[in-house]
């Protein structure tokens, strides 16, 4: 990796231009055939080489059960890449790919499969020029973790050594507790080396996202009262506007906790809340994210702190939906919480007594993810009480997705000849959410693997910190009770409400 | 939506764009920067402000269109507003500026400018002699212009090359990245040889080919043959000689380029010709000034003067860079 960037002439620093392409490689995806695959994987995969960041000679293998012939497979990853890719259909773009496409065939527990695999490999870097640089994507259950990463070792594809690099992608959930977290990273770990690991979240490839960091760290404005001096609490919302039908499998006694908040709500929260990291290197960022979820605990009491939910049925924006019980592959007597929302404790000189309410929810008003700053009132306001009264709290506020931007929310007079202040937004939006040439949050972290740049992705640390955050809060919540039922639509069960309100805040309607 | 304004002046197209934005709430987007298209005024307006439409889905901006009419007719001021669908993520001012007016683009687009937010000017077909004492140039922080779009396009890179000023860019440098950026990849990889000599072929008239020679020659430090291909359009073919075998990228039709390198297989890789909305977006990401270009145009300026002796040879001007 490093010998790679020995002194090229043609690269120049003062060059922004010229992108980073990719040196010669392929990807092999586990799970081809799933729906993360055919929607996100390959219609990404195509993207970047529609933007021609891909190198020349790059090959893309499926392993899967079906039994297909490559043109088969070729098949299948052109319509995904029909139906999907953001990028407009260019025929001598998809011909490149498509010479590239292979497919195995076999089970994971096949160690045939697994020898045709590493031959498969090995003619590519014959064929192709991949140069023994090879990425697994693992984009199937953690339960055929271990099977599949003994294929890979048993048959030598792990072997780092052999000139090229080997890296291997996981998504999530990584484990469902502090112990199982740990068991996964182990056995990931015994495989490949900590380095070559790369945990996608893809929320941390979202153009938003990385926005937070350019906010925060690149303008004068916002650091200053960017502690609790000034901040009266932080919201960090991830709602979903669909139900649970067809993913009872994965998604039964995980709940939303463990899907969402363990990962993506502690990530966005760890960059909301993290100090400047001394540079923008993998190594110092994830230093500072790892230290300030190191300060970060759940508060107790639990009962009052947290909340949880499950949707019913009812008429959701026109549809009649049924119930999570009612979802097919549902236990009757399901205790899986479709909504959670725990409140977070930063224990530092920055964040003390500031609390951070992370929440997440199926089924809920509309799809939006957003982190809203709240800041505290003005100590003095010299008006009427009058000409206050409809005055909120000023919030600074990231949307994530969809409409990406940022909010400011503050304080104007409303014209007329009476003084009354009310509260307006002031928006910035890139244009991005519909621009074709942002790059989706899969295609810049399949870049970032295949570039070996680890910056946005979770380390085995950072893992088991949120665990640390999360599993007081679980096992509080399997000792005792069920979830309370909300109305699909709604922005979930009345004990978030009352959650807040014990501090005198409300949750912001996103 | 399309508002025509005939003769009219730019306070009442102010007024019209506040008017808008009141009535309809229709430009509640953040606008990071005014975009000034000077083109004569024809049926390749059209085109220009299509690709500015395209390149503002990613850079919202305001685009202001100087059209120079007829000169020889009386003074007359004519805007056509153009907001929401019709206008991508920006919202166009087209202005016909006639007679005495047509000379006069700076001031007529002065009122219009966004406050505060940086300005390109964008000259898609002919530009000024020296851009950067142009009126309308002279406005803005960046100025490109497209040699390769004017009638005697190396006679226009000739006028860029000798009228550089910081913020300058031609989108004949532009189309050239998916090129660099193939063969910088191609040398990231050992063995890394030392680049012994160049050769780069292409269209005798490809500003393009040129500034990629020149480019190679800067940054390589070696010689760099150009030749003039009699077929297709263009840049044709790379040639880079190292000892163990030159790595060679070449494209015959405009849209696959080979990429072969000693000991490892032919790679065949997309590299259709850039269309101009996704130059002008290019150029809109970055608004300081390109070193590498005005280091790759002062080679290209020195090699080309020496070459051609006294014949096409400039007088050298005073802070030509």
């Amino acid at each position: 990796m490093a010998a790679a960037q020995r002194k090229n002439p043609l690269r120049d620093e003062r060059d922004k231009r010229l992108p980073r392409i990719a040196g010669p490689c392929s990807v092999v995806i586990f799970g081809v055939t799933g729906d993360l695959s055919r929607k996100k994987l390959m219609p990404a995969i195509y993207d970047l080489a529609n933007r021609g960041l891909l190198p020349p000679g790059f090959a893309l293998v499926g392993f899967a059960r079906r039994d297909w012939e490559d043109e088969d497979f070729g098949q299948v990853v052109y319509e995904a890449v029909k139906e999907h890719a953001r990028t407009p259909f260019r025929q001598e773009v998809w011909d490149r790919l498509a010479e590239g496409c292979r497919f195995v065939q076999g089970s994971f527990d096949d160690p045939e499969a697994f020898h045709t695999l590493a031959r498969t490999v090995k003619e590519l870097d014959e064929e192709r020029g991949t140069g023994g640089n090879h990425a697994f994507y693992l984009s199937i259950p953690p339960g055929a973790f271990p099977t599949v990463l003994q294929g890979l070792q048993t048959s030598g594809l792990t072997d780092q050594d052999s000139g090229g690099w080997r890296r291997v992608v996981i998504e999530k959930p990584f484990g469902h507790d502090l112990r199982s977290a740990k068991e996964l990273n182990r056995i990931v770990n015994e495989v490949f080396p900590e380095e070559s690991v790369f945990r996608i979240d893809h929320y941390l490839g979202k153009e938003t996202v990385q926005n937070i960091l350019a906010a925060r760290f690149a303008n004068q404005f916002f650091e200053p009262i960017w502690n609790a001096n000034y901040v009266d609490h932080v919201q960090i919302t991830m709602a979903e506007d669909i139900g649970l039908g067809g993913r009872a499998g994965y998604y039964d006694g995980i709940g939303a906790a463990r899907d969402v908040i363990q990962n993506h709500l502690l990530q966005l929260m760890a960059l909301t809340a993290m100090e400047e990291p001394l540079s923008f290197s993998p190594r110092a960022l994830r230093a500072e994210k790892a230290k300030v979820l190191n300060a970060a605990h759940a508060v107790t009491p639990f009962g009052e702190t947290t909340a949880r939910g499950q949707y019913l049925g009812g008429w959701q924006g026109g549809t009649k939906v049924p119930g999570l019980l009612q979802e097919g592959g549902f236990a009757k007597d399901s205790v899986t919480e479709t909504y959670a929302a725990i409140t977070v404790a930063v224990d530092n000189r920055r964040w003390a007594g500031v609390p951070f309410y992370l929440r997440t929810g199926k089924r809920l008003g509309r799809r939006v993810t957003e982190i809203a700053v709240v800041f505290k009132r003005a100590p003095h306001l010299p008006f009427d009480d009058t000409s206050t009264e409809e005055l909120g709290q000023n919030a600074l506020v990231f949307r994530v997705q969809p409409d990406e931007g940022v909010t400011m929310r503050f304080g104007s007079k409303v014209p007329g000849n009476a003084m009354e202040v009310r509260d307006v937004t002031m928006d910035f939006s890139y244009g991005h959410a519909f621009t074709e040439s942002s790059p989706e949050a899969y295609e810049r972290l399949i870049l970032d693997v295949l570039l070996g740049e680890p910056s946005l992705f979770p380390i085995n640390e950072e893992v088991e910190l949120s665990w640390e955050i999360l599993d007081p809060v679980l096992a509080n919540w399997a000792a005792n009770g069920k979830p309370e039922g909300y109305r699909a639509g709604s922005w979930g069960p009345e004990s978030a409400n009352e959650m807040l309100a014990r501090n005198g805040h409300e949750w912001r309607r996103p | 939506m399309i508002i025509d304004m005939p003769s009219t002046n730019t306070s009442q197209v102010n007024a019209k764009l506040v008017e808008l934005r009141e009535a309809g709430g229709m430009t509640t987007l953040g606008r990071v920067l005014t975009l000034v298209i000077a083109t004569e005024d024809g049926q390749q307006t059209e085109e220009a402000i299509d690709a500015a439409n395209d390149a503002s889905r990613e850079h919202p901006c305001r685009v202001l269109v100087v059209a120079r009419g007829a000169k020889r007719a009386a003074a007359r001021f004519d805007a056509q507003v153009r907001i929401g669908g019709d206008a991508g993520a920006s919202e166009v001012v087209v202005l016909r500026l006639y007679g005495p007016l047509a000379d006069e683009g700076a001031s007529c687009v002065e009122p219009l400018l966004l406050p505060d937010a940086p300005i390109v000017a964008w000259w898609p077909f002919d530009a000024p002699a020296v851009p950067a004492t142009d009126p309308i140039g002279r406005l803005a922080d960046r100025r490109i212009t497209d040699s390769a779009n004017t009638k005697r396009p190396i006679k226009a890179l000739e006028q860029r090359a000798a009228s550089y000023t910081d913020g300058d860019t031609d989108l004949a440098w532009t189309r050239l990245t998916s090129w660099r950026a193939m063969l910088a990849s191609a040398l990231d990889l050992p063995p890394h040889e030392k680049v012994t000599e160049a050769t780069v072929t292409g269209a005798a008239d490809s500003p393009s080919t040129d500034l990629l020679a020149a480019w190679l020659a800067e940054s390589l430090r070696v010689p760099v043959r150009r030749v003039k291909a009699d077929k297709g359009g263009g840049i044709g073919s790379v040639s880079l000689q190292r000892r163990s075998g030159p790595v060679e990228l070449v494209r015959p039709d405009g849209k696959t380029g080979t990429l072969t390198q000693p000991g490892q297989p032919e790679r065949k890789v997309a590299l259709q010709r850039r269309k101009v909305n996704e130059c002008l977006a290019e150029e809109l990401r970055r608004l300081d000034a390109d070193e590498i270009y005005a280091d790759a145009l002062r080679r290209w300026r020195k090699l080309n003067t020496a070459k051609s002796g006294t014949k096409t040879a400039r007088k050298p001007k005073a802070g030509a860079s």
